[in-house]
């Protein structure tokens, strides 16, 4: 396959998302424009302009309306998806690391890190379905866990927010009474900062990866280990396929080791496993840093990657690529 | 198709056309084919014109059409397509090429290529190695056991010192010690200084040099799976690669073929080299690690 490349952002990427119908992918990066673009042909569609720090993370409503933002300039913005106009702003008084839409999109769960003698709280917030309704109050605050939160996503029907970050814990909140109800215990549970997590398609389980070098595989409800994908690299971002049992793992040596290694060493490729088998398919080439961000298309038939070196590759599969046998 | 009007006429030598039908002489050219696509996706289209001299000229044109991922966009996707640009997209140069295609193939790399399957069983007590066992065959040069592992599998081989009889090891790899190195004053890299945490990188690195022999003086005809038939009785394989010219697409007559344990590579460059294969003799040799 022929990557397309996308060189939109200035600074390392952070975040990508695709939209429900996969037609429009959004990236985020430590520049302070996330952008979006057409998801078949790269093309760049727009950009949303008035962040003014780092943007850490982005989600989009289901019918493709509403982007919302979280950045390190202690904000939260809503925007229209189609103007890029900005529609709201919840402030915050430490920098907000994760965004994520509720089913339905009447709420979104935001996440804000440590900051001066605060510490990381995990907000939920109701959005109204006509922005001049917007109120910044917050539903729900839950507040526990020490050191960064990194991701925090609801889960089945909107009952429980599922969160993990520095502390290697994952957690399981009680989204009405804020009550935490499950912990991944020390055994089975990452051994370093979880630095992302993602659902699967259906909801049933979703998968962390973490600075141990591995990523883990949790049934949503039970919190159970199901699977272990082990690497030789920090893992800074996952993926799970929603066509085949394939889960991407994308991560690489830290960005401040890059320069004194030979560029094979540096192990910069979006390694596919067998989800069930938990064995390595294969690996993709092309980033000249780690990658940071990684999302596959609703469809399952293209992937993107977004590096520390600014670039988004967007991968359509080849014919092959659907045929692979362990 | 466009025709340019100051044609001689004249240089068509009909006289029976009139003067007005001067201006429309497609249909003396043949008509346009269209060859293919074929199953690699390349089109030809041969067209028939006359230029300006009003010479016939036949212009072929190939084109490869590359089959992406056949979507089905929903209504509203399509209602996307034609949404404007907005912020920084709006005024976008022409020749800023944020969005490029890559130049470079890259495909999903197996992590274990050829032959890994036999790897396994091989050290899990090959019935071949059971065979062998207590044979002199079997001689560990770095602790000096026989019979017992392989070089490769060597308990010891982090212990002991590396050995002179080395062929393949890159000159660098005394360097890499360390001190000595330094003291030398060759300049090495961070990553490999002594201290400094060795990453897999180098033992990636090394992996791919280790046991490889090199294949002279093949035939053209070669490719990859006929190597690895030559060489796969030898002992389990890791790579096999056969250098093909980028541009013909034909072999350019050498490759590499990996094997797991040393001692393989070394017989099957006994047997093999000197023989008559394709009516060519290979030349069959341990491979010289790459200078740079």
């Amino acid at each position: 396959m022929r990557p397309i490349l996308m060189k939109g952002h200035e600074r390392p990427l952070t975040f990508l998302k695709y939209n429900n119908d996969g037609d429009l992918l959004f990236s985020c990066a430590k520049d302070h424009n996330p952008t979006v673009w057409f998801a078949d042909n790269g093309e760049r569609l727009g950009t949303y302009r008035g962040h003014n720090g780092a943007v850490w993370c982005c989600d989009v409503s289901r019918d493709s309306g509403r982007l919302i933002t979280g950045s390190a300039d202690q904000t939260v913005k809503l925007w229209n998806v189609q103007t890029g106009q900005q529609l709201f702003t919840f402030n915050f008084d430490s920098p907000a690391r994760s965004v994520d839409f509720s089913v339905g999109d009447k709420l979104a769960v935001i996440t804000s890190d440590p900051f001066m003698e605060l510490t990381s709280a995990i907000h939920v917030k109701r959005i109204a379905r006509d922005p001049a309704d917007q109120t910044g109050e917050s539903v729900l605050v839950l507040k526990g866990p020490q050191g960064r939160i990194n991701r925090a996503v609801w889960g089945p029907l909107n009952r429980t927010i599922i969160s993990g970050g520095e502390d290697a814990v994952i957690r399981i909140w009680d989204a009405e009474t804020g009550k935490l109800l499950q912990e991944s215990d020390k055994e089975s549970g990452h051994k370093k900062t979880i630095t992302s997590l993602v659902k699967s398609a259906d909801g049933s389980h979703f998968l962390t990866g973490s600075l141990d070098k591995s990523a883990r595989l949790w049934d949503t409800r039970t919190l159970t280990l199901i699977k272990t994908y082990v690497t030789e690299r920090p893992v800074n971002a996952v993926a799970m396929s929603p066509l085949l049992d394939h889960v991407v793992l994308g991560g690489g040596q830290d960005a401040s080791a890059v320069t004194t290694t030979d560029h094979r060493a540096g192990k910069f490729e979006a390694k596919f496993y067998d989800k069930i088998l938990q064995e390595e398919i294969g690996g993709v080439k092309g980033h000249f840093g780690p990658i940071n961000a990684l999302a596959f298309n609703p469809d399952g038939k293209s992937f993107s990657s977004g590096g520390e070196d600014g670039y988004v590759r967007l991968h359509h599969f080849d014919q092959d690529y659907f045929n692979i046998k362990l | 198709m466009a025709l340019t009007t100051s044609r001689p006429v004249a240089k068509v030598l009909w006289g029976e056309l009139e003067e007005d039908d001067g201006e429309d002489l497609d249909f003396l050219l043949p008509p346009k084919q269209v060859i293919g696509p074929d199953h690699n996706g390349i089109k030809k289209v041969i067209e028939y014109k006359f230029n300006d001299e009003g010479n016939k000229v036949k212009i072929t044109t190939t084109t490869r059409t590359r089959k992406l991922a056949n979507a089905r966009l929903s209504k509203r996707a399509v209602e996307r397509r034609s949404w404007p640009k907005f912020g920084d997209a709006v005024h976008e140069d022409v020749g800023s090429r944020l969005t490029m295609v890559s130049t470079e193939e890259i495909v999903l790399e197996r992590p274990k290529p050829l032959g890994s399957k036999n790897e396994e069983p091989k050290a899990a007590g090959d019935p071949l190695a059971q065979f062998q066992k207590g044979a002199v065959l079997m001689v560990c040069r770095t602790c000096g056991k026989k019979g017992d592992h392989w070089t490769s599998k060597c308990p010891y081989k982090d212990l002991a010192a590396p050995s002179e009889g080395f062929v393949d090891k890159p000159p660098t790899s005394d360097a890499a010690a360390g001190a000595p190195g330094a003291a030398k004053g060759a300049y090495v890299p961070p990553g490999m200084r002594a201290g400094a945490e060795r990453g897999a990188g180098s033992d990636m690195r090394r992996r791919n040099d280790e046991n490889s022999v090199r294949v002279t003086n093949l035939s053209e005809d070669t490719r990859e799976p006929d190597l690895l038939e030559l060489f796969r009785p030898f002992g389990a394989v890791s790579r096999v690669y056969v250098a093909i010219d980028q541009k013909t697409g034909m072999s350019r007559g050498f490759g590499f073929v990996n094997f797991v344990i040393r001692e393989d590579a070394q017989r099957a460059i006994n047997k093999l080299n000197g023989y008559g294969y394709d009516s060519l003799i290979l030349r069959v040799e341990w491979a010289t690690p790459r200078t740079t």
